[in-house]
């Protein structure tokens, strides 16, 4: 057993794949006894939006993204169209709920957990949530468009948090 | 032979841990825990738990693609 109980963690990114990785690692890290403490900063404040049907990914500047479809024949899963459809396409109206929709059917099919789920189990789990104050006032959010349980603090708060924290990851 | 089993199949990373810990948590110290998992990320994952947490992993075993892991909840 370890004896490093801490854990703190800078979510700043806001669309729907990135808002994956903070609460996956934090859900992990409570699970296996750590303290952990997620401090939500500008884009990243959208991971704790009551309602998180809104979230998107955009496939513009995303050329490491594969995408493979996840239904139809054997053969047809297997392309990789990332590099076969150019940039531009994904400019036209509604490409991203496309893609959105194909990234969320994929992951259900390989039994991935759901946003909402792994957010559930944080907050079971008891792993702190503080949103950034000032990014809060910054892009006029109301405190009531947060999940209940939801901390508002700033950059100093989270100095405090990480003080004796031995894992400190910024995503 | 195990007091409980969780069946995690079809469940992908982190859920078969995150399960886990949810099932040891409602059992006594002592009690046995079953884990059945797909997830092949769940053998080196299992392990890695088991060291953080203290809980002993007395088996793991691979039948048919299905891994059967048995810890004891310490």
């Amino acid at each position: 057993m370890s004896d490093n109980k801490k854990m703190t963690i800078i979510a700043t990114k806001g669309t729907f794949d990135w808002a994956f990785p903070p609460f996956i690692i934090a859900s992990t890290g409570v699970a296996m006894d750590k303290e952990v403490t997620i401090f939500f900063t500008f884009y990243g404040l959208n991971l704790l939006l009551k309602d998180t049907s809104k979230l998107r990914i955009s496939p513009i500047g995303n050329p490491a993204m594969p995408m493979k479809l996840p239904i139809g024949p054997k053969w047809l899963q297997k392309i990789d169209f990332s590099p076969k459809i150019p940039n531009i396409f994904w400019l036209l109206p509604f490409t991203e709920y496309l893609a959105t929709y194909l990234m969320k059917k994929t992951m259900k099919k390989n039994g991935v957990a759901t946003l909402d789920e792994l957010r559930s189990v944080c907050q079971e789990f008891n792993v702190k949530f503080i949103a950034c104050e000032m990014t809060v006032d910054l892009f006029g959010y109301s405190k009531n468009d947060f999940i209940d349980g939801v901390e508002f603090a700033g950059a100093a708060t989270y100095f405090d948090e990480c003080n004796d924290s031995n894992h400190n990851l910024y995503m | 032979m195990a007091d409980e089993t969780l069946d995690a199949s079809g469940l992908n990373c982190p859920l078969p841990i995150l399960k886990t810990k949810k099932a040891l948590s409602k059992m006594d110290i002592g009690k046995i825990l079953d884990v059945i998992s797909t997830d092949a990320g769940s053998v080196k994952d299992i392990e890695a738990f088991c060291n953080q947490t203290g809980n002993k992993l007395m088996s793991a075993v691979e039948e048919s693609g299905k891994y059967i892991f048995t810890i004891k909840k310490t």
